[in-house]
This record gives structure tokens, sequence and C-alpha cells, in this order.
């Protein structure tokens, strides 16, 4: 009888170890704070997709009929501001970084677990006084903030906003130090760095840019809020500064920082494109030293994004040369997971499906990329939608492909349930569909000639915004299904067990969801990571050995 | 138990092994920590970089309005509190309560007077009309734009008041530390908040290192 009781209650884990909303406000154990993030970041990600409904709505029809120009200046600046600081910086580092670093790496937590619980409430702070300017007023700058305009003439709430990425950004640094001294200092007995996890190099390039650039936004913000606030006139040519310098100081940080949006999902691909095809990554090594080649070469290219503002043609040349360099470092990436595609025995479950899109959308991305570093052809699409489109292929088509992809790859892990797999595989398709009607033919918009930022447009762009605005409505269906499976998952879904996808990796080890420490013991570690041959055992490998 | 054991239990984090690996990785934080505080200074010491190439003749101007002696009182402030925090850690590490608790109060003393020169200095700018935005109005004279002497002034600001922002912040720590050691919390096998401490203030006092000849020494010579 007694066992009868024990077997009813249920395992003890880190979600049910304690209750309370204070036992989630105060906690400090990573994987909680993982999914504090999860929680926020969605809410925000679902944020920035209402304004981006609604400039899609608006370029409709080519007459600006839908709201006025100033309150579109305003839609396009909130979805910008929100997707990147809000959603796109914390999404993989901070919720899936958080949750399975210490795990990757056979440890009890990160290696400051209150600065963690602080890094989300300064995360919300600045997130707050974000939305502050939003509901009073909105910001019209663009996303980047640029000089003279935010400093003086904008009639929005810049200095709010301002004040929020800053502070936003501190979150971002905290966390990155986090990860760097995590995985420096607390490896399990064994693991070395040449058998880290790809996901964990990947963390720790995009750490790398967090520590070294986020300071610099910092910085730069202050300045503009000061000149804002006080007339200091750094920036500001009328007083004899330079609006130019503002746009060094803020690319220096911003460039990199769309490496800290798609490399964490570089270290994802890794993982799951293993998994999936049951075998090593190819070239292990060159994975893991692109990956800090990406966040090495991405401090040397920031000013490709002023080719037209002014810089000297042998600068733009140099950094023209520097951009080409980087996309190196992201082929080898591409080309390594299809070499490990190549004899792998593939299955195609819906992380799987998420990673076959971000192989496929992140190269055209990463492709257009190369094509907007080359200076001539820059001039000619420079500020039209064939940026828009690139940017979207890399972030979208990259970075929210592949937080999708983590999402289901590790939802077992984190609440122990399984989705339904139908489901997520139709929003899977759901979501690849709707970004390619979405975004292709805002390439060709670009290549025709129709500028960014703007409310109205000549008639003839009709059919390809018409087609683009289906889009965006399939990827928004494609988008909230997930809302409804995971929910209904948590309730009705079927036990994950440990190791639903068998797949290899410490924080497969144990169970799901896993205990407050993570690990019964501390994991002693003897082999590679991926050590898929073993997992299937001789039986599968036969053939291939025999072959 | 001996004292040790106990003091091993009290500190340890639950998720580090032992008390070494504890300390290697405050350690290695509070590193990675300065790193981002030399990229943050570092974007106004490029910016100053570039506006100091470009208008040499403001910033000599602006060097010159400069209490020189007041700058090199604090330099020499800052040098000292330096001393008496290393000597903090130091008697923190050997467990001398009373010792570490006068070189922290010794620290704080300079550190505060470092920032009253300070708010002397910048009352000494704001009867001279010399703050940008607010009241700023400069005689001028010789090769050069008035506009651009403004240029310096802003700078001087934004770098001296981060600096300062960061010495208050600094106090803070002290006053935190002098409380905990006041209570016993350190001892020679747990003593690394005042190492922490330490590291942080070398790094502020050395920002002003910095800064004391960017802003004040300008061609210093030519003056005589």
């Amino acid at each position: 009888m007694e066992t009868a009781i024990q077997t009813t209650e249920p395992k003890k884990n880190y979600l049910n170890a304690e209750y309370g909303v204070m036992s989630w406000l105060l906690t400090t154990d990573h994987k909680r704070i993982a999914l504090l993030y999860l929680g926020s970041i969605t809410a925000f990600f679902f944020l920035g997709g209402f304004f981006a409904m609604l400039i899609r709505l608006e370029l409709l029809t080519p007459a600006g009929d839908l709201v006025l120009s100033d309150t579109y200046n305003k839609l396009f600046t909130m979805h910008g501001v929100v997707m990147i600081f809000l959603f796109l910086i914390p999404s993989v580092p901070a919720v899936f970084g958080n949750f399975l670093v210490p795990m990757m790496i056979g440890a009890k937590d990160l290696a400051f677990p209150k600065l963690n619980l602080a890094s989300w409430y300064i995360f919300i702070i600045g997130a707050g006084f974000i939305l502050y300017a939003i509901v009073t007023g909105g910001l019209d700058t663009g996303w980047t903030f640029y000089t003279p305009y935010s400093t003086t003439y904008s009639n929005s709430n810049v200095v709010a906003a301002a004040l929020g990425v800053f502070i936003t950004g501190f979150s971002s640094i905290f966390t990155g130090l986090n990860i760097m001294v995590t995985v420096h200092r607390m490896r399990a007995p064994g693991l070395t760095w040449r058998r880290l996890p790809l996901f964990i190099w990947a963390h720790y390039a995009t750490s790398v840019i967090m520590v070294l650039g986020t300071p610099v936004l910092a910085i730069t913000i202050v300045l503009v809020a000061l000149e804002r606030l006080f007339h200091f006139g750094i920036f500001d040519a009328r007083l004899g500064g330079d609006p130019l310098l503002f746009q060094h100081l803020f690319w220096f940080y911003s460039h990199p920082a769309v490496y800290i949006m798609i490399l964490p999902t570089m270290g994802v691909m890794s993982e799951v494109i293993a998994c999936f095809s049951r075998k090593r990554p190819f070239g292990y090594d060159f994975i893991a030293m692109s990956s800090v080649a990406i966040a090495v070469l991405g401090f040397l290219v920031w000013a490709h994004h002023m080719y037209v503002a002014g810089i000297s043609t042998y600068a733009a040349m140099i950094f023209s040369l520097l951009t080409f360099f980087v996309a190196i470092p992201s082929a080898v990436k591409v080309f390594n997971w299809t070499a490990t595609l190549y004899k792998g025995s593939i299955t195609f479950e819906t992380p799987m499906l998420y990673a076959f899109a971000f192989i496929g959308l992140f190269t055209i991305g990463g492709l257009t990329g190369v094509f907007l570093g080359a200076v001539g052809i820059d001039l000619h699409v420079t500020d039209t939608y064939f940026v828009v489109a690139h940017f979207h292929y890399v972030m979208v088509g990259g970075a929210v492909t592949g937080f999708m992809c983590a999402l289901h790859f590790w939802w077992p892990k984190m609440t122990g349930k399984m989705y339904p797999e139908a489901f997520a595989k139709l929003s899977a398709v759901l979501v690849f569909v709707g970004f390619n009607l979405t975004f292709f033919p805002q390439f060709l918009l670009g290549y025709m000639g129709m500028p960014r930022r703007y409310h109205a447009y000549p008639p003839e762009f009709q059919v390809l915004n018409v087609l683009s605005t289906a889009g965006a409505s399939i990827l928004a269906v494609g988008f909230l299904m997930p809302m409804i499976y995971f929910a209904w998952s948590l309730r009705y879904g079927k036990d994950a067990g440990p190791n639903p996808y068998n797949a290899a990796g410490l924080e497969w080890q144990t169970s799901s969801p896993p205990t407050t420490f993570n690990f019964e013991e501390t994991p002693v570690v003897t082999s590679e990571a991926y050590n898929y041959d073993e997992i299937d055992g001789t039986t599968q490998k036969g053939v291939e050995v025999a072959g | 138990m001996p004292d040790s054991e106990i003091a091993v239990q009290h500190n340890l984090k639950h998720h580090f092994a032992d008390l070494e690996q504890q300390r290697e990785t405050s350690t290695f934080g509070m590193w990675l920590f300065l790193v981002t505080e030399i990229m943050f200074f570092g974007g106004m010491f490029a910016t100053y970089l570039i506006y100091r190439l470009s208008y040499y003749n403001a910033w000599v101007a602006g060097s010159q309005t400069m209490e020189i002696q007041l700058g090199a009182i604090n330099t020499a402030v800052l040098i000292c509190s330096s001393l008496t925090m290393v000597l903090a850690v130091h008697f923190a590490k050997l467990g001398n309560r009373k010792l570490t608790t006068l070189c922290l109060i010794l620290t704080l003393v300079l550190g505060l007077s470092f920032l009253g020169i300070k708010g002397v200095e910048y009352h000494g700018h704001w009867v001279h009309h010399e703050v940008p935005g607010l009241n700023f109005h400069f005689e001028h004279e010789g090769n050069y734009d008035p506009r651009q002497v403004m240029i310096f002034f802003s700078l001087y600001f934004a770098m001296t008041g981060m600096h300062a922002v960061h010495m208050i912040i600094g106090a803070g720590l002290l006053t935190w530390l002098l409380i905990a050691n006041g209570r016993g919390r350190f001892t020679p096998e747990y003593n690394t908040p005042v190492e922490m401490v330490g590291l942080y203030w070398h790094f502020v006092d050395l920002v002003w290192i910095y800064l004391f000849p960017l802003l004040y020494l300008i061609s210093h010579h030519h003056n005589g």
C-alpha cells in the first residue's frame, strides 16, 4: 500500500519543487529564469508581430489610407525596437542558453545565479521604459536612433526609449558574462573544450559579442540622451559635432548584434541536425572555430551600413572586403551541416523541418548580405525593400526559425511533455510557406526600387505587396498555432521521458523535466560529444561499417 | 569542527565543488566585467580621440581652462586610495579585521575627498559658463570655432561625470564591505568580496589616470 502511494506522487523536478508566484519571482534556478524569459519574450514577439501586421495591412493598398504617415513611422520603429531589443537579442541566449548551458556542461547552475535573476529584472525594467515610450506617444526614429533626427527633430519619446534600450543592454551584458564564466569554470570533469557541444561554442562566441559590443551601444545611447536633453553637440553638425560618428558607434555594436541574434541559433542547428541525421557533425572543429571567427570578424564590418552616409570610397572598399570575409565562416557552417546530412539516417521530426528551413532561408539571407556588402550593388538597392527582405531572411528565416526549432527540440526536456507532432509539422510548413510568400516579393520590390519606410507607393508595386501581406497572414497563423498546441501539451501531452529523440548530450541524460540541481550526481565525461554511433549501437552501424 | 570547515560550509554556494572554484569563478567574472567597462569608457575615449585630432586648437583652449592643481591633487588622492585599498585586501587575507576596517575607511575617505574636489571643479566650470547646454559662453580667441570648445566640455562632463558615477558606486561598495567586515564576514579562507571591490576600485582609479592627462594637460608646455 505504501509503495502505491509513492508511485502516484509525481517525481520532484524543478517545476514542482516549489509552488507560488514568489517561488518564481525570487528563483535563482537557471531553468526557471529561462522560463521567465520565455514568457516575457513570447509576449514581446506577439506585440512586435502586431505592429508588423499593421504595417502589412497599410501596404495592402498603394494609397496611405489606413494610418497617417506619422503613425506609420511609429509602427515600423516600434516593430523594430520591440523585435530586436526585446525579442531577438534575448531569444535564444537568455531562454535556451540559460536553460541548457549548465545542463550541457554538467553543472548545477550558471556561475552567478543571482546575477542571472537580476538580468531578467533588468530586462523587464528596460522593457518597461520601452513600453512606456510606446504607450505615451510612441517612437518614430527607426530602431537605429539616427542623429540628428533623434536628438533634435523627433517629437516622440526618444529619451524614454533610449533609456529602455540602455537598460536592457545591461541584461544582455550580464547574461553574456554569466555564460562565458560558466563555460570557463563550471565544466564537468572530463569535459574538455573540444568535447563541448557546438551549442556551447556558439553561445560562447555570442557571449563574447555581448560582452564587448553592448557597452559601446550603452555609452552611445547615453550620449544621444545627453545631447537631446542638454544639447551637448557631440553628434550635431550645427554645434560642430559629427552625425557620422554616431553611426560608427551605433553600428560598432549593432552589426555584431545581428550575430548575437543568429549565432546561438546556429548552435541549435548543429545539435538538431546531428540528432536527426544520427551522426557526429561533419568538421566539428571547423563549426566551432567558425563561431569564434564570426564573433571576431563581426566587429570589423560595421561601416557597410554607411556606404551612402558619406564615408570615403577607400573606407567603403575596405569594409566591403571585410564583409566578404565574414561570409566565409557562415558558409563553413552551412556546408558542414549539409555534409553532416550526407549518408545520415535522416528523419523528419518537427525540429528537423525547422532546421531544413533554416539552412535554406539563412543561405538566401546570407548570400543577399554579400550582395549588399558589395558597394556597387548596395548603392543601387540601399534603403529599399531589398534590404528589408535580406534582413528578414536572416532574422526571421534564420533567427526566429532557429528559435522555433529549439523550442520544439527542447520543449520535452523543459516540460516533460510531447507536443502533437502532426500539428507541429503543419505549423512548421505554414511558417515556411508564409515566410517566403511574405519576404521573397520584397526582394523583387526592392530591386524594382520601392523604398523602405514609406507608407504609400506607386500602384505598379501593388501585386507584390498584396502577396507579401497574404504571406504575413499565413505566417501569423503559423506562429499562433504553437501557442495553442504547446499550451495543450502541458496538460494533455504524452510524457516525454528523459530522451524522446535518443539524442546525445548531457542534458538528455537527466530526467524530463530535470530536478532543481539538474543531475543526481555530477556527471563525468569520457568521450566526445555526439557519440551517435555508440547510442545507436553496432547493429545499425554494421551496415555502414560493412559498406 | 575546525573553524576553516565552518567557513567553507557557510560560504560555499551550492553549485560549486569547492571554495577554490568559487573564488576563481568570481575573479574571472570580475575581470570580464572590467572588460565591459573598458568598452563602455572606450566609446567615449574613441570619440575624444576623433575630435581631438580634428579640433586640436579648440582642445588646447579648453584644456587650458582646467584647474591643473586640483586635478593633480585628485590624481594623488586616488593613487593613495588605491594603496589603502590594496592594503585592505592584504589585511583581509591575513584575517586582520581591525586593520582591514581602517584601510577600508581610509579608502572611502579618500574616495569621497576626490568627489568633493571634483564638485569644487564643477562649481568653477558653472561660474565660468563652461557647462554645455545649460550655461555656456566661451571667450573666443585663436584659430578655432568656439562651438568646438563646447564639444570639448561636453566630453569632459560626460567622461568625468561617468567616472564620478563609478566612484559613487565604489563608495557604496566600500560601505557595504565595512558593514560586512564589522560583522566578521571575512576570513583568511573567504574574502572574495574584498578582492572583487579592490579590482573594481583599481579600475576606476586607472580610468582617472588616463582622464587627467587627456583632459588637463594638452599641450601644456607651450603655456610655460
